[in-house]
Formats: structure tokens, C-alpha cells, sequence
């Protein structure tokens, strides 16, 4: 079992943070890589990202939105529980390198899976302008430790109860026109925020990286589930990605196939909350 | 009366087919088709082996079983002693005996299958193993004393495990690494309950590590730790990491949703148990309407899954005709029984989807049989103008699997080939990386159970010769 050792919940419940012990896959995981994971022997293979790491005392953070059962079963997990398995690290790293100039963008969870690259951008020499944004102040997460990694930090929430009133992509516009020496943007959030992110940079011309999140089940490119369109060209996100070049990607085709086992999910979800109630945190 | 027939008298004996669930019930379960051979059953089927002075049977063994020593301990009434002698040679017989393609190997030898049915080899060695594995007393075969050498063998299909069940019994010390949840390989991820339960596949496993084996799961070995650092830590690496790519047919429509790879079709229904979805918490689509495209195990396999999962229709649609299909017999004949509906000489063009991205049907065009190809099997070609819909709402794709680079690409030092297979020594399994071996379908491509098995047998005893006496 990976214990877990620390447990917090964010944006009013809805996102939960989790440090468990898994010492081989601290010490090996890189900025932009994930692990798989699996509650019980009845559960489903989640991926989700490796947002931080503590090596020394062996500890992975992961950070993730209840969406459906298995991260409500998930938020069922306390300290000293634990997941069944945790498989990684998987994906291939972030390719971090010094351009000048970077304009991080995150929003929602995905502040959480670029706070570890935004660091290593920065660790390499690069001036970070990050911006992240939340429909409002509540559901915003990770903004002090985002302040911590950035040269400079924007926030905007959707209905102005916090930092700039309007989306990402407004700002990322204003971060573009100011800055012309810009050499890179990654953009990394719901899908529709990285397909207009990625619609603005290319007006700029700025090479941008997303991080794609499909449906996954083993994560060794065995199995084809998470193909994406990357360049006319079918993908696995899982073992050539899950970063890919944000200007190539069709976003249209990524929307459609995550909503693939939309009624199922329901069906499933619907059946945990009648047998656990609102906001219980029993564990089965 | 046949020549091969010496005694005068004796009642010809004909071949005893296993009782088996029928196929208007098992065509709705995942319980195993047949039950097997009941002990009178299995004595009277040992009972028609000739004994043969040289046996052709066993040339066709990759792995050597003894098999008219095994057969007349059956009909001697001496099941346990019917399986040591099996064990000797193969650590698997209850998956060998359910899975190998015999016709070709085994029974396509048996002298009796000139003028009558051969002796039914694959049926009687299940029988053996399920005796055993159901009555016996669990003894482990005795193992040398220890070495003190250290092989980490990467995979837990069929290679892997008779390396690791071979090294152990020689007295080396053994570890598995295995990517997945659960050891086996495509025994557990692929090959469905109905045709070999996984319980058998993890009392095998389980045997194995009653004989000292450690199994690592969930560690995938190029992630998790390199080739490389496995060296630094053992004294030899075997890797049977199996084909494990999915290969689509590259035509227009395969993100529509219900399109699936045979792995994944497989892998949902088999590793993740999704026929039992809700209970069980991974989906799969659960098409009324279902087309499998391929025409060997993987495509039967993924048919009769289908079927399993509620589907009215189950097509497979093949480029070729019957005759070239290359699963194994007995599967063709009860995806035949079960319902399964065959369209031969056709090949899909392009898959139709609504506006919701659900997949609606394909459409595909009629082929007839040409020339000869490299396969001496006659080439499909396409009739101009012989377009043809069909309304579908699952597509499977089971057309092969090539060999998947995760592994092989960042191990440096090992030479692959042109189609990204390891190259190694057919003889000993030894690749051109010092102390690293490999065997399975990552060396041949997708092939059978029992060929990665001989594999896996050569390559352990490469390694034990290299453990003893060096490179
Ligand atoms: C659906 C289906 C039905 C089949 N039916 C038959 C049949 O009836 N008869 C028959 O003889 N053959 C059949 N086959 C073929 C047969 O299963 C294979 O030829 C055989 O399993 C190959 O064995 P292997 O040990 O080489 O690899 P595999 O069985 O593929 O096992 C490889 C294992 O290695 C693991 N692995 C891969 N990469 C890594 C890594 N980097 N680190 C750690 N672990 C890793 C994989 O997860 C897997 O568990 C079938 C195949 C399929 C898919
Ligand atoms: S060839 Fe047939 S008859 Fe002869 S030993 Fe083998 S199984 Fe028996
Ligand atoms: S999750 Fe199976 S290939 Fe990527």
C-alpha cells in the first residue's frame, strides 16, 4: 500500500491534495511526468500528475478535482490509508531549457501540474511570467506557491472576486503584447482554456507546449486508449506525451473522446453518493 | 483396420470431446466453454495413444514435454505422476493445455491423425494440470542448493515465467518486474476468462512464488528503474516484454468513441474486469452492435467478448476467406457456435460517426482471393465499386500488434531490427548487450504461448551456462 501522509483539501473540497510514500518514484520523477493509480482491487487505473516531490523523506504530492467515483472514492482516503498501487513515474519529462522568457498559464488543477515545471523552467535561468485563473477567489489553489516559482504573477478569476476580472487567454493576450521577447508559453488547464490559449500564442507566433489529460487505462502504450491527433498524426499521450507541441494538437478530437464513457461514469458516480451519502469520508 | 493398430481385436476407441457448456447459455457468461476431461474420460482418450517407439508427437513440442510417458501414466491411473512428468518440461501445462494451437504442433504430428483423429494431447494435459491443481498434494519439485546469483527477468507473460520458474528450481535467486497490477501478461490482460480463468494464470504465478520467486508489479522497467540500473543489481536481465503496441487500421474515424484496440477491448473486459462495471469501477462500451476486424485469437477472443457484453450482432470482418483465418481451430469453431457472424473478404475503409463523435458504422469494400503473397497465403485484392455499409456502434481492432518501444528505446546497447523487435541469438536468447537476454514476442513478434515458452527455456539455459561459466 502507498500511504498517505498528509492530506489537505482545497477550493472549498473540491480539490484535494495528497503527499504519499513512494520513495522509488520520488527520488526518479521529473517536472511534467505522472503516475497511475488505483484506490482497491475494484478500482480504475487514474493517472494524475506528479505535482512535487520530496525525495529525501521519500513523498510524491498529488493534486486532484473530485470529478466522478473514482476521485470521490479517492477523497475517501486519509492519513494513514492508502492507494493499492502507484505506478510510475510515466510520460516523458518536460524538455527544460533556457529560452529568455516564459509565460506559464494554468487553470483550475492545471496550476497544480505546472507548478513543478514552472520551477524548473526558472531553475534553468528562464524570467517566469505565470498566470493562473479560477472561475472565482474560492477555487483558486496553489497561488503561494506559484508566487514562489514566478518572477512575476497574474491572477485573473472569471467573475472578478479575486485579481484580474476575465479568463487567462485576456491576460495572456496583454502578457504577449507587452512582452514581444517571449519565447515560450505553456498552457496547461481544461481543455477548451489550452485550445484558446494555443489559438492566441499562434497569433504571437510563440511555441507553446499543453499537457494532455485523455483517458488512460495502462499507461505503457499498450493499450491505445489515450491517442490524440498531435500534427495530423495519431499519438499516445501516455508514452510520447503527455506534453506535446500546443499548436499541432487538435483539441476537437481530445474534447470528444474524453467524453467517451460520460453515461457510465455518471451511473457509476450516482451509485457511490446513494451508498455514501453527501461528503462522507467512511472508507469501504 | 488401420496397420498402426496391432492388437487384433481392440475396439477402436474414438476421440473423447471435453463436455462443455452450450453455446446458446456460455454465450452470455464469462464462465470457462469447456469443463474437461472427467479421470474415466481421460483415461480412455490416453488409452488410444499408440505409445510410439519415436514419437512424432513431441518433435512438434516446442518445449519437449514427454508426451507418451505423460499419456500412459494417465491411462495407468497415475495422475500425479502424469504431471511431475509434464513439469519436467513445461512450468504451464494448465495454460499450455488450453491456449496452444496442437493442429500445428503436438496433434498436426500424431501418427493417428493420418487416418483418424490424433490423440487429443492439449485436452489430456489440462486434465493432468487440473487434477493436480485440484486434488494434488502441492509439493514443490526439489531446487539446488543456492548460487547465489541474481536474474531479474522484465515481464510476467509465458517467457518470463519459465525463465524464472527454470533459474529458481537451478538455484539462482529471481525477481519479476511486471508493469501491470497483476502478473501473466497477455495471459491475464488478453486471453478472456471464458477461455482460460485467470485464477489458473495466478495459481501458476503463485506456485512460482512458492518456489522463492519475487514478483515486482506495477513497476515498469525504463520508468521505474532503466535496463541499466537492473544491471548495476543483478547478474543477468532477461526481458520478455512481449509485442504489447496496438496497431490501428490508419483509416479515417478511429477517435470516434467506441473504437477500440483489441488491448484495450481486452483490457478492460479481462485486467479490469468491466464486464462487471458497476461493481467493478472501469467501463467499456457495451455495443449492441459489434464489429471485430482481424481474423486470429485476438479478433475471436474480442468476438466472443462481445457477445459476453450483451451484443445482438458480432461481426468479424476479414480481408481474407475462412480458410486463411489463423486462430486456433477450436476457437473459430465456437465463435462459430456461439453466434458470431463472419464476413469474409471484406476490408474497412473508413468509420462512420454522428455528430456527438458515437461511432454509427463502417464502410468497407469487397475483396476476392489473387496470387499467392510472401505468406503463400492468396493476396485480398479489392473489387472496384464494391463499397458497403455496415451499421455498427463497437468497433475492435485486431489486426496484430508490433513491438512497443517504451522498453527497447531506452535501453542502449541492444540492436533492434528494422520492425523495432530485439534482435537475439535464436539459439540462447543472448542480445547483443552483455548480460542481457530476451525471448517472447518481443523478439519474433506476435506469436503463440508456447513458442514464447521454448524461448524463455533456451534463454535460462544461456543464462545458467553464463552463471556457472561466464559469458
Ligand atoms: C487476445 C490474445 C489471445 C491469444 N490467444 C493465444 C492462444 O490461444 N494461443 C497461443 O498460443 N497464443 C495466443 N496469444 C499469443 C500469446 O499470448 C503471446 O504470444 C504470448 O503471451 C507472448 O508471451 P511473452 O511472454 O513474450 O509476452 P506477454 O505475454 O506479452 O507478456 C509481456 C509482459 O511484459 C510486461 N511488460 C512490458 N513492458 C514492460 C516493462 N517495460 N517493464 C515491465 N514489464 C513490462 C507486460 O505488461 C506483459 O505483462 C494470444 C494473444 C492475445 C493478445
Ligand atoms: S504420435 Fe500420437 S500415438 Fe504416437 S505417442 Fe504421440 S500421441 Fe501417442
Ligand atoms: S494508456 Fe494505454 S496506450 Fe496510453
Amino acid at each position: 500500500m502507498f500511504e498517505i501522509v498528509e492530506r489537505s483539501e482545497m477550493a472549498q473540497g473540491t480539490i484535494i491534495s495528497n503527499w504519499l510514500r513512494a520513495p522509488k518514484i520520488a527520488k526518479k520523477a521529473l517536472p511534467g511526468q505522472f503516475v497511475i493509480l488505483r484506490a482497491n482491487e475494484k478500482g480504475e487505473r487514474i493517472p494524475l500528475t506528479v505535482a512535487d516531490t520530496d525525495p529525501e523523506r521519500g513523498l510524491i504530492n498529488i493534486i486532484y478535482m473530485v470529478v466522478g467515483k473514482s476521485t470521490a472514492l479517492f477523497k475517501t482516503l486519509q492519513v494513514g490509508q492508502g492507494y493499492m498501487d502507484v505506478i510510475g513515474p510515466l510520460g516523458q519529462p518536460t524538455h527544460l531549457e533556457k529560452v529568455g522568457k516564459v509565460v506559464c498559464v494554468g487553470g483550475g488543477t492545471g496550476i497544480a501540474v505546472m507548478h513543478p515545471i514552472a520551477r524548473g523552467l526558472r531553475q534553468v535561468g528562464n524570467h517566469v511570467i505565470t498566470i493562473i485563473g479560477a472561475r472565482s477567489k474560492d477555487l483558486l489553489i496553489l497561488e503561494d506557491k506559484m508566487r514562489a516559482v514566478s518572477d512575476e504573477l497574474l491572477i485573473c478569476t472569471d467573475d472578478g472576486t479575486y485579481g484580474h476580472k476575465g479568463f487567462v487567454t485576456d491576460m495572456l493576450k496583454k502578457v504577449l503584447t507587452e512582452n514581444k521577447d517571449v519565447g515560450l508559453a505553456v498552457c496547461i488547464g481544461p481543455v477548451p482554456m489550452m485550445k484558446f490559449c494555443c489559438l492566441m500564442t499562434k497569433e504571437f507566433n510563440v511555441k507553446t507546449l499543453v499537457s494532455l489529460n485523455p483517458i488512460m487505462v495502462d499507461g505503457t502504450g499498450m493499450c491505445g486508449c489515450c491517442r490524440v491527433r498531435v500534427g495530423g498524426e495519431m499519438k499516445f499521450a501516455c508514452v510520447d506525451g503527455p506534453e506535446f507541441d500546443g499548436h499541432a494538437v487538435d483539441f476537437d478530437e481530445l474534447t470528444l473522446r474524453l467524453r467517451s464513457y460520460l453515461a457510465q461514469e455518471k451511473l457509476s458516480y450516482d451509485q457511490f453518493k446513494a451508498a455514501h451519502g453527501h461528503n462522507c469520508a467512511c472508507h469501504t | 483396420m488401420s496397420e498402426e493398430v496391432k492388437a487384433p481385436k481392440k475396439e477402436k476407441i474414438p476421440r473423447q470431446q471435453m463436455p462443455e457448456q452450450l453455446p446458446e447459455v456460455r454465450r452470455r457468461n464469462f464462465d470457462e466453454v469447456p469443463f474437461g476431461y472427467t479421470p474415466e474420460l481421460a483415461r480412455k482418450e490416453a488409452e488410444r495413444c499408440l505409445q510410439c517407439k519415436d514419437p512424432r508427437c513431441r518433435q512438434g513440442c516446442p518445449v519437449e514435454v514427454e508426451i507418451p510417458a505423460f499419456i500412459r501414466l494417465i491411462k495407468e491411473g497415475d495422475f500425479e505422476g502424469a504431471i511431475r512428468k509434464i513439469w519436467e518440461k513445461n512450468a504451464l501445462p494448465a495454460v499450455c493445455g488450453r491456449v496452444c494451437p496442437q493442429e500445428n504442433q503436438c496433434e498436426g504430428l500424431c501418427v493417428l491423425g493420418k487416418k483418424d483423429q490424433p490423440v487429443a494431447i492439449g485436452n489430456l494435459e489440462r486434465f493432468a494440470a487440473d487434477y493436480q491443481r485440484l486434488h494434488g498434494r502441492s509439493i514443490l519439485p526439489p531446487k539446488a542448493p543456492p548460487t547465489g546469483k541474481k536474474v531479474a527477468v522484465v515481464g510476467s507473460g509465458p517467457s518470463g515465467l519459465t525463465v524464472a520458474g527454470d533459474l529458481i528450481l537451478k538455484g539462482h535467486e529471481v525477481t519479476i518486474f511486471e508493469a501491470l497490477h497483476a502478473p501473466g501478461g497477455v495471459l491475464v490482460y488478453g486471453i478472456p476468462e471464458f477461455r482460460l480463468p485467470k485464477e489458473i494464470v495466478f495459481s501458476e504465478c503463485n506456485y512460482l512464488e512458492r518456489l522463492g520467486v519475487k514478483i515486482e508489479l506495477s513497476t515498469v522497467i525504463a520508468r521505474s528503474e532503466t535496463v541499466d540500473e537492473l544491471l548495476a543489481r543483478f547478474d543477468a536481465v532477461y526481458l520478455g516484454v512481449g509485442a504489447g503496441l496496438p496497431i490501428f487500421l490508419k483509416i479515417p474515424g478511429e477517435h470516434f468513441i467506441g473504437v477500440y484496440s483489441a488491448n484495450e477491448y481486452l483490457t478492460r473486459s479481462n485486467l479490469m474486469k468491466a464486464y462487471d462495471f458497476p461493481q467493478y469501477d472501469t467501463p467499456v462500451v457495451r455495443g449492441k452492435k459489434v464489429a471485430i476486424f482481424g481474423g486470429g485469437n485476438v479478433a475471436m477472443d474480442s468476438a466472443r467478448t462481445a457477445l459476453r457484453l450483451g451484443a445482438e450482432h458480432s461481426y468479424i470482418i476479414y480481408r481474407r476467406s475462412r480458410a486463411e483465418l489463423p486462430a486456433r481451430a477450436a476457437e473459430i469453431h465456437h465463435a462459430e457456435e456461439e453466434g458470431v457472424e463472419f464476413m469474409f473478404l471484406s476490408n474497412p475503409l473508413r468509420f462512420l460517426g454522428n455528430k456527438d463523435g458515437f461511432l454509427t458504422g463502417v464502410e468497407c469494400l469487397r475483396m476476392e482471393l489473387g496470387e499467392p503473397d510472401a505468406s503463400g497465403r492468396r493476396r485480398p485484392v479489392p473489387i472496384p465499386g464494391s463499397e458497403f455499409q455496415v451499421e455498427i456502434d463497437t468497433a475492435v481492432i485486431a489486426i496484430g500488434a508490433g513491438a512497443n518501444p517504451l522498453l527497447t528505446r531506452s535501453t542502449p546497447g541492444l540492436a533492434l531490427n528494422k520492425r523495432g523487435y530485439i534482435v537475439a541469438d535464436p539459439k540462447t536468447g543472448k542480445t547483443m548487450k552483455p548480460r542481457v537476454w530476451a525471448g517472447g514476442d518481443i523478439v519474433t513478434g506476435a506469436a503463440t504461448v508456447i513458442l514464447a515458452m521454448g524461448a524463455g527455456r533456451q534463454a535460462s539455459n544461456s543464462i545458467h551456462d553464463y552463471l556457472t561459466f561466464g559469458w
